[in-house]
């Protein structure tokens, strides 16, 4: 009789190559997912030994931090980020990595075109890096960022040294209510635990509200798992996982899709499994959350006002120019964006547009919306949501990291201040002095509407 | 890389709770595709804050710093240990990190030292009057002015690998090459999907 595992005890022991003397496991890596900004350092590293990729069908890349979301017809305009675009599509050539090309129909951000390739799929071990690589736990994938020096090792040598996290199970119990999403329950765990609070932990997500999620929803709740401060985040395959990757390109057919199925369906935990931490939630008592200061867990329902006698906010506070005792419902805001790898996949653009439908963005306000890859820009054009936004007003953009990130042309300028869905609003991070109020799609749909922070609920 | 053994010299103070790796190495500048020739860019956007212990433009600091709870979490940008090394920084002490970039640090001869809140409020102190920090890694001892040593912990394999500057690439296909053969057609036979390019 084995003793009962949980679905990370599972992914990990199926992955164990070598046990190091202290406690470190060789891991063996079955996909690795390449960008443009964490590699060039990486291949170097290759140069230095002439080594070849041990394994390059294993290895896809794409760009998609530095790239432009505009004029994409037209060469890259910054040099900077034109270079480190051209070294990415040179180095996959040079060592025989299949490249999405930036013109091409697969090109998008790392975490949306993973699972839209079936590049991502149950069972396997996944690296990227990238912080967000939790993202496709979401189909029971033992994935985990990774820095730049380790892409290397992984392109050489197939493995890596590892410690084995502690398990957490975060349970959402029962169902969310109309206009609270996936974003609202990642919001809200990081709230309750802290923005440290998964150090060291592989988080599982499960319960009702869970098992209810789409894949876009669990792919948003897994993504934010890194800040909790776990590296990993995971929701068990289920006949939702399996009927989403179904026929995608890369995913196995015929007598392998089959007996892939079947492993597949062995990885849930067991049920007399245990978790060295756990967290429970109540899914139908969240309310749509936002963020207040400058680390994720400095976050509220929208329907509270800004912390009062907190000394340690009020560095945050001065920051964000936010007073202890200010509501957030009525907060004005002079820009909006919709996108990123957490929110910008074609459930978030349809719930985004609900709401966008109904109004025209306020005067005085900027808003961007940037699907998240190729596939969805195209799936959103053919059901008339580009129209929907343009109409009311957003700018309807390429596929890209857009305003996540500002290492590209989409900046914004200090003191601004934006509603997004993205994952992370520290210091700077949408720009040098910008402040970012993190919330879900159709919430940051109705603050560009309004022109103030709302609870999206009372627009029903 | 650069063995590390030990590290003396005096140690940077930096109490805040949440330093990420955005706050070290502003995105703006992940466009530079180099390594080296970075510490200028360390904590560029917070350089000019009242009482920041950086002013703007030095590329140079004490080698040990002194860090906040969860230091260098967020993104995994591996900028943010090479800018700390650009300003000579080899030693890095705080009660918990960000994982990526804990992990980033080994791979840069570079040893972060998770201690307990009350000794790394006690090490700020020490640090902010200007007392010689001592860091032996071969004892696991860090020792602060004329204080007894205060023992770390460090998984055996990191600090083999620091002692010796080893590579983790050729170490691996060094030592356990053959373990990944083994591990490859085993795989073959279990996960044969895998195996073929879809």
């Amino acid at each position: 009789m084995t003793m009962a595992r949980t679905l990370y005890d599972k992914l990990w022991d199926a992955h164990v190559v070598a046990e190091g003397a202290d406690g470190q496991t060789l891991l063996y890596v079955d996909r690795h997912l390449l960008h443009e900004v964490s590699t060039p350092q990486s291949f170097e590293l290759l140069r230095e030994d002439g080594l070849p990729v041990h394994r390059p069908a294993t290895q896809l890349a794409v760009a998609d931090h530095s790239v432009p979301t505009h004029d994409r017809d037209q060469p890259i305009a910054d040099p900077q980020a034109a270079a480190q675009v051209a070294l990415l599509e040179a180095n996959c050539a040079q060592f025989g990595i299949e490249y999405l090309a930036l013109d091409g129909p697969g090109q998008g951000i790392v975490h949306v075109i993973g699972p839209e390739q079936g590049f991502t799929l149950p069972g396997i071990s996944f690296v990227c890096g990238d912080s967000h690589s939790a993202t496709h736990g979401a189909f029971g994938t033992l994935a985990f960022g990774i820095g730049a020096s380790e892409c290397g090792i992984v392109m050489a040598a197939q493995a890596l040294w590892q410690v084995k996290a502690k398990r957490m199970r975060v349970t959402f119990t029962g169902a969310l209510q109309p206009g609270v999403t996936a974003k609202d329950m990642a919001l809200a765990m990081i709230g309750q635990i802290g923005a440290s609070g998964a150090v060291g932990y592989a988080i599982e997500f499960a319960g009702e509200a869970v098992r209810a999620l789409s894949m876009e929803g669990r792919m948003t709740l897994c993504n934010m798992a890194i800040e909790a401060g776990s590296r990993t985040g995971l929701v068990a395959p289920d006949e939702t996982t399996f009927a989403y990757l179904k026929g995608r390109p890369r995913v196995p057919q015929g007598a392998d899709w089959d007996a892939a199925l079947a492993y597949w369906r062995t990885l849930p935990s067991d049920t007399d499994a245990s978790f060295d931490t756990e967290v429970t939630i109540a899914a139908d008592a969240i309310a749509p959350h936002v963020t207040f200061g400058t680390s994720p867990d400095q976050v509220l329902p929208v329907t509270a006002a800004v912390p009062q006698g907190e000394a340690k906010l009020a560095k945050a506070l001065a920051y964000m120019d936010l007073q202890p005792g200010e509501a957030m419902d009525g907060l004005a805001i002079d820009h909006a964006f919709i996108g990123s790898c957490t929110n910008g996949r074609i459930e978030d653009l349809r719930a985004a547009a609900a709401i966008a439908s109904r109004g025209h963005v306020a005067a005085g306000v900027r808003a961007l919306v940037v699907p998240g890859s190729g596939a969805v820009k195209r799936q959103a054009e053919a059901e008339g949501l580009d129209r929907i936004f343009i109409d009311a007003g957003f700018e309807w953009r390429d596929p890209g990291c857009s305003l996540c990130v500002a290492m590209n042309d989409d900046r914004l300028p200090a003191g601004a201040r934006c509603a997004s869905t993205s994952n992370r609003n520290f210091e700077g991070r949408q720009g040098a002095g910008a402040r970012t109020h993190l919330m879900s799609p159709a919430m940051v749909a109705a603050a560009a509407i309004m022109g103030r922070i709302v609870d999206v609920r009372t627009m029903a | 890389m650069t063995p590390l053994v030990t590290v003396t010299g005096p140690a940077l103070s930096l109490p805040d709770a949440d330093v990420d790796t955005d706050i070290i190495y502003p995105a703006r500048f992940l466009l530079i595709t180099e390594k080296k020739g970075l510490g200028r860019y360390a904590f560029h956007d917070r350089r000019d804050a009242p009482g920041f212990p950086l002013a703007p433009g030095i590329d140079q600091a004490p080698p040990v710093l002194v860090a906040g709870p969860n230091f260098g979490c967020g993104s995994s940008r591996e900028q943010a240990p090479w800018a700390l090394a650009g300003l000579g920084i080899r030693v890095i002490i705080a009660e918990s990190f960000g994982e990526i970039f804990f992990s980033n640090c080994f791979k840069n001869g570079q040893l972060p030292i998770r201690l307990d809140v009350a000794t790394v409020e006690r090490l700020h102190a020490a640090a902010g009057a200007g007392l010689p920090f001592a860091i032996d890694l071969e004892a696991r001892t860090l020792t602060v002015g004329n204080d007894a040593p205060i023992l770390f912990t460090v998984d055996d394999g990191r600090r083999e690998a620091l002692l010796n500057g080893w590579n983790d690439i050729s170490r691996i296909r060094a030592l356990h090459g053959a373990d990944i053969a083994r591990f490859e057609q085993a795989q073959q036979q279990a996960a044969p999907w895998l195996w073929t390019k879809g």
